[in-house]
């Protein structure tokens, strides 16, 4: 194998433009969806981070049928006594949650004394919330990033609407459980950045104004925000967490909780897999220029050898070797081009860091570029490379030793 | 016991519409050690027979064995095992592989064909490359020497694996008269030390007294058997 790989090197050295540009062209291939993937990869990292971080948590759990109708706030599919007692126990055993955070999520009407509407309110702990979701706070358009009873923080458009301005006092109404009404003032003392998804033009208030409102006698909550220590580990903890919460049954034997990533919640999954649908579109690409290259050189490479070829096979050279010989050639092209893509594409990524590139995302203003490319990935699309490379040059290896020695010799 | 034995053996093949009958009722024997050259005109049918005894094609009608073997059972994998192990090559164009120097042309059978150990392998060179006197340009590339001295590595590295025969089709005629003999006298030479048959093909008259028998074709039949003034061995046909 030494050997013929020595031979394969040195016949790709022979004709060194043509190797040199077919290594680039698939080098550059590599670079370019490298900077593609890092780049997207970076918007999408960003907006899971924004999405998690600033309204959703990692992860929620609800009684049992709250999801399917979170669109009515349903009081009665709050969790309350020993299911919320052992929800509370068993977050707070599992080492890999960094913060939990409950919520009471009611419909409420939301008064300036002048005019009325509707608003959906999220009755939080501020330092829980804070500590599950910690870019709540930066969501603030205008006011402080404390809540303390007796304050709300709304959303920005219901502000405009309404022409409410922090420090203001509103009155907020609402129905409670048992069908009575009940009221209460509060003071704005904050403004909230609207947000695509789940709660994202939801108010904030304290869980125990929402609680009074709601003339709650014990603790209940509708929804609890989980965020972990290590979001990768994600999947892996939310399929442990679903088989615990699963062996908790109520008395008619059917489970109490139910459990959702954020990708089950967030409209933001749905681009985080057109991002990857993309990213793979992208592989698919860099496959066909592979192919395309490595193919065409092959050919040429078997046709201007042709008499060697026959040569080789006149005085005893088995075809196998031969296609070996063959393969071997197209496999170096893929693994110089990806080398030298790998390592161009990861100097461009970090020179991409270094330039710190700002962009604006909604409201957010200033973020920075943070492009970066796993480990994995740099493997997968080299091996993708290779891969390629070998596939291309199956066909004209084939063809090479498949040849008959007469005729090959005797070629011209 | 002969070398090559061929009785009756013919070759036809389709070329477009039309039937050539390249070989017709070929019938001789060639012993161990011999010098033998077949000589003809162009379209005699030299190359035809040479590649037919070089297992790399199979006679349509007739028998043909070479080293006990019949060349008509050799599939494509099997003919190359035993052209390897029985048979060497010299080219008219040399056909040296451009990307080896001179010493790793004549190791290629020993390293990729018969994939003997490094050691025997570097034996087996040096002692080539000392008796075809190309030491000196051992680590040269073929575009580096001279047609004389590519000829004299092709005769190396037909030699090297110590085949029972070499074949060599028309092996001076790239080459002028002085080195043309003087290879000829390298292929007699090589014969005496390694006691392997040669067999070549040639339309050069000079060189064609050379050989110890000459068999002479003439549209694919062979016309006569003769000695050459290299050989004392007389056939008629």
């Amino acid at each position: 194998m030494h050997n013929l790989f020595k031979i394969a090197l040195r016949n790709l050295l022979r004709y060194r433009r043509r190797t040199l540009l077919t290594t680039s062209l698939i080098a550059i291939g590599v670079v370019f969806v490298l900077l593609f993937v890092a780049v997207t990869g970076s918007f999408k990292n960003m907006m899971i981070a924004q999405t998690t971080d600033s309204m959703l948590g990692h992860l929620q759990v609800h009684r049992k049928g709250y999801v399917a109708s979170i669109d009515n706030l349903p009081l009665n599919l709050n969790l309350k006594g020993e299911g919320l007692a052992k929800l509370e126990k068993i977050l707070d055993g599992r080492p890999e949650v960094e913060a939990w955070s409950p919520r009471i999520k009611f419909g409420a009407m939301f008064s300036t004394f002048v005019e009325t509407t509707n608003i959906r309110l999220n009755g939080i702990n501020p330092a829980r919330e804070l500590a599950t979701v910690p870019l709540l706070a930066a969501r603030l358009l205008e006011g402080e990033a404390t809540l303390d009873p007796g304050r709300i923080w709304i959303p920005e458009l219901l502000a405009r609407g309404m022409k409410v301005a922090v420090g203001d006092t509103v009155v907020v109404v609402a129905t409670n459980q048992d069908g009575s009404v009940n009221g209460r003032q509060l003071v704005v003392a904050g403004i909230l950045e609207s947000a695509t998804g789940p709660g994202g033009r939801d108010g904030y208030l304290h869980i125990e104004d929402a609680a009074a409102i709601l003339r709650l006698t014990a603790p209940e909550t509708s929804e609890v925000a989980i965020r972990l220590h290590d979001f990768k580990r994600l999947p892996a903890f939310a399929a442990e967490l679903d088989v615990l919460l699963a062996q908790e049954l109520n008395q008619q034997g059917k489970p109490i909780y139910e459990l959702h990533t954020w990708e089950k919640l967030s409209p933001f999954y749905n681009i985080a897999r057109m991002i990857e649908v993309m990213t793979f579109f992208v592989k698919l690409m860099l496959i066909a220029i592979v192919l395309v290259s490595i193919m065409n050189v092959m050919i040429m490479a078997v046709y201007e050898r042709i008499r060697e070829i026959g040569t080789m096979a006149a005085i005893g050279t088995l075809p196998g070797r031969i296609l070996a010989m063959f393969m071997l050639e197209g496999f170096s092209l893929g693994v110089v081009g990806a080398a030298g893509g790998g390592l161009f594409g990861l100097l461009l990524i970090k020179l991409l860091n270094l330039a710190e590139i700002s962009y604006d995302f909604g409201r957010q203003q200033g973020l920075i570029l943070q492009a970066e490319i796993a480990w994995g990935e740099l493997a997968l699309i080299s091996l993708i490379v290779v891969a390629g490379a070998v596939l291309a040059s199956l066909q004209p290896a084939f063809k090479a030793s498949r040849l008959d020695p007469i005729k090959a010799l005797r070629h011209v | 016991m002969n070398l090559v034995t061929a009785r009756d053996i013919g070759k036809e093949y389709q070329a477009g519409e039309i039937r050539v009958r390249a070989l017709v009722g070929l019938s001789f024997d060639i012993a161990p050690a011999s010098f033998v050259s077949f000589v003809g005109p162009s379209g005699s049918g030299k190359t035809t027979l040479l590649n037919l005894i070089g297992c790399l094609d199979t006679p349509t009608s007739g028998t043909l064995t070479v080293a006990d073997t019949d060349v008509r059972k050799l599939d494509r994998r099997a003919g190359a095992r035993f052209r390897g192990r029985n048979i060497g090559f010299i080219f008219q164009d040399f056909n040296l592989l451009p990307v080896l120097t001179v010493a790793e042309n004549i190791e290629y059978p020993l390293q990729l064909v018969l994939e003997l150990p490094a050691a025997e392998r570097r034996r087996r060179v040096r002692a080539l490359l000392a008796a075809v006197e190309m030491e000196p340009q051992a680590d040269k590339y073929p575009d580096q020497i001279s047609g004389g001295q590519k000829q004299r590595v092709a005769v190396a590295r037909a030699l090297v694996g110590r085949p029972k025969l070499v074949l060599a089709d028309e092996p001076t005629a790239n080459l002028d008269h002085q080195t043309a003999m003087r290879v000829i006298d390298l292929m007699k030479r090589m014969r005496d030390e390694f006691a392997t048959t040669f067999i070549f093909s040639t339309h050069d008259p000079k060189v064609v007294g050379e050989a110890e028998i000459i068999h002479t074709l003439e549209d694919g039949r062979l016309l006569k058997s003769e000695n050459g003034t290299g050989g004392h061995h007389a056939q008629s046909v």
